[in-house]
């Protein structure tokens, strides 16, 4: 397979099946397991191609970059697309049961659907819904209802995010930055809650505000440079007011998409209340799509422009949301809410990488250590969210003051849960250790002290969290009551990503060679054997 | 030096963008928030127009124009989706406002209570 190829089955298989899986809604499940196969494979084959030939670029229809569009792999790129093929695979095995299996708030008499995990799962629930009207039909058609909508919106979804990565101009990033945002906010309403959809309504006007700052910035930037495409806006810009107000413009927007502090108070809501799969997909890859953006804008297009101050703001916003995205997790009551409020949390680690990766010395450990320890919160957090779909499907509620009892319950679960909160708070050999301790050692190196500090009490403060749900879950209580039984692929997924996330911190050293293809930043690993 | 005419949309482009984006954030009413949405669309529409426009005598840059062409497909299946999605907010809530008190999204919202469910058997 050639890396053009590579390239274009990336974003037309997911596109095709999305529209496959809208026309025939009982194939979905089907497709959404042949697309993780066959872009998997394709993902694979790119990044072999840019590990030994360096930074691919395919010419759309053969137009070429200032007229036509060019779609780009480099490492970066590369790398959000691996981490994407993996939580669509896991959000694709997971999605096969939780659907048919998910009814939290099920008396157990009914009994039943909860052990299905066979393909005809859907098959049967439609028979008995013919059938039985004391199995209230009204619940089953709804979870049918939802299953049918899920899987055509999550693999427009993961065609949004694909094309969103290989995208090389700014234009083309808007209207995937677009597509990504409207497949999202169905998403999210998809619970059909009255909860979710007033959250997913509050998410469109933030997501679709913040787009046409984006758009806006756009113009301006096309006014001064007369380009969109990335590389040549390196070249061809001249920094000046006009181009900095732009990008002020273009910055705001993503920061609102991205959640980062202060504009983050959307996404708790959103992220909470849609259904598991639909959570872990958003807390992993929607909000990246906006912080990898960020990183093309500044660092490729305009690092002209990311002076130190700018820099420094970035990281203090970064700080803030650290802060803040912690000690809100600590006092949540609800398990969902607080794996969210992680998220604000560990969205503002992503940014720390703006000041010490912009700096001269240590600025490429800082660089790679900001992108491990993006694919480590991605595998984190879905196993989280997934394992909250699991307690939430098991016990028929999330608080966490009635959690006590859970491992006896489900220690699978309760295990997943303990291991990616060991990636969270960064302990080792997790892979969130090692972003961390790569962004500590630039930070040190750099003599940027104050952002050691934040780090720091940043991993105390999910400690303390972590641990707080750790122990009501391994509270022995007299007797735990019986949950409703789990489908054993929910489980699984959920403890192969958690475990996941802790060995890919095995794997940094190859991750850091393969974001440095390409890398706008330049210079070694931390030298003198500080690579873990 | 862009001539006088020029500036003109530009700044009705950036007046608009910014009456938009204030009705957006003061109105409540779900419609009206969808238009401020539109207003602040048509106002970066302007801008990208008046920018290719800039040099006079000159025939118009095409690229913008072909950008907002996009752009206004990105707006009108923006606009469709906010509707759609205004009306079942409508529908669960019963209201064309959204409820001020999730907005900072820390209280704990209940899952539709058992009691509701047990009266669904009853009734059955």
């Amino acid at each position: 397979m050639t890396a053009a190829w590579a390239i274009a089955s990336l974003i037309l298989l997911p596109l095709a099946a999305s529209a496959l899986a809208f026309a025939f809604p009982r194939r979905g499940r089907w497709l959404a397991l042949a697309t993780a196969l066959t872009t998997g494979v394709a993902v694979v084959h790119l990044t072999r191609h840019v590990i030994t030939a360096g930074v691919q670029v395919h010419r759309a229809g053969g137009w070429g970059a200032p007229l036509g569009i060019d779609l780009r792999a480099d490492g970066l790129g590369v790398l959000m697309l691996l981490v994407t093929s993996l939580i669509g695979l896991a959000v694709s095995l997971y999605a096969q049961s939780y659907f048919t299996a998910h009814e939290p708030d099920r008396p157990r008499e009914t009994g039943g659907s909860g052990r299905e995990s066979d393909p005809s799962a859907g098959e049967k629930s439609r028979s008995r819904l013919a059938s039985a009207a004391a199995n209230r039909p009204g619940r089953e058609a709804e979870a049918l209802h939802r299953e049918r909508y899920f899987w055509p919106l999550f693999l427009f979804l993961w065609t949004a995010l694909n094309a969103l990565f290989l995208s090389s101009d700014v234009f083309n990033l808007y209207v995937t930055l677009e597509l990504v945002g409207f497949a999202a906010v169905v998403l999210v309403a998809l619970a059909g809650t009255r909860a979710a959809v007033t959250a997913a309504m509050r998410y469109l006007f933030v997501s679709f505000s913040a787009s046409l700052f984006y758009l806006l910035g756009v113009a301006l930037v096309y006014g001064q440079s007369a380009t969109m495409d990335l590389p040549s806006l390196a070249a061809t810009s001249r920094p000046g007011p006009t181009l900095f107000v732009a990008l002020a413009l273009m910055t705001v927007g993503l920061i609102a998409k991205a959640a980062l502090f202060p504009l983050h108070f959307w996404l708790p809501p959103a992220h909470a209340n849609a259904p598991a799969p639909v959570s872990a997909l958003l807390s992993a890859l929607v909000v990246k799509g906006s912080f990898y953006i960020l990183l093309r804008l500044w660092f490729e297009a305009f690092p002209a422009l990311l002076t130190p101050a700018v820099a420094q703001l970035f990281g203090l916003l970064g700080a803030a949301a650290i802060l803040w995205g912690s000690l809100n997790a600590l006092f949540q009551t609800r398990l969902k809410l607080l794996i969210a409020y992680s998220t604000v949390a560990q969205l503002g680690y992503l940014f720390l990488l703006f000041p010490l990766a912009a700096a001269r010395e240590g600025g490429f450990a800082a660089w790679s250590g900001g992108l491990i320890f993006l694919g480590a919160h991605a595998c984190a957090k879905t196993a989280m969210f997934l394992t909250a779909g699991n307690i939430l499907h098991a016990a028929g509620h999330d608080r966490i003051e009635d959690l006590d009892g859970m491992t006896h319950v489900l220690p699978v679960s309760v295990f997943a849960l303990g291991l990616s909160g060991m990636s969270l708070i960064g302990l080792p050999p997790s892979s969130g250790f090692a972003g961390k301790w790569l962004l500590l050692g630039a930070a040190i190196a750099q003599g940027q002290w104050w952002w050691v500090a934040v780090i720091l009490v940043g991993s105390l403060l999910a400690a303390a969290y972590v641990v707080r749900l750790l122990a009501h879950a391994f509270t022995r209580v007299g007797e735990p009551g019986m949950p409703n039984p789990i489908p054993p692929v929910m489980e699984g997924t959920a403890l192969a990503l958690a475990l996941l996330a802790v060995a890919m911190g095995f794997a940094s050293h190859w991750l850091a060679e393969l974001v440095r293809v390409g890398a706008p930043v330049a210079g070694a690993m931390l030298g003198g054997g500080a690579t873990p | 030096m862009p001539d006088a005419d020029h500036r003109i949309y530009l700044l009705a482009g950036a007046a608009l963008f910014a009456i938009g984006f204030y009705s957006l954030l003061a109105q409540a009413h779900l419609l009206r928030r969808i238009m401020s949405l539109n207003v602040m669309g048509g106002g970066v529409f302007l801008v990208f127009i008046a920018l290719a426009a800039r040099t006079p005598g000159v025939i118009p840059d095409p690229v913008p124009q072909a950008m907002v062409l996009t752009g206004i497909v990105v707006s009108v299946c923006a606009t469709g989706l906010a509707l759609a999605l205004a009306d079942r907010v409508q529908a669960a809530t019963g209201s064309v406002e959204l409820e001020d008190d999730e907005e900072a999204g820390d209280r704990p919202v209940p899952r539709p209570d058992p009691s509701a469910d047990r009266k669904d058997t009853h009734s059955a």
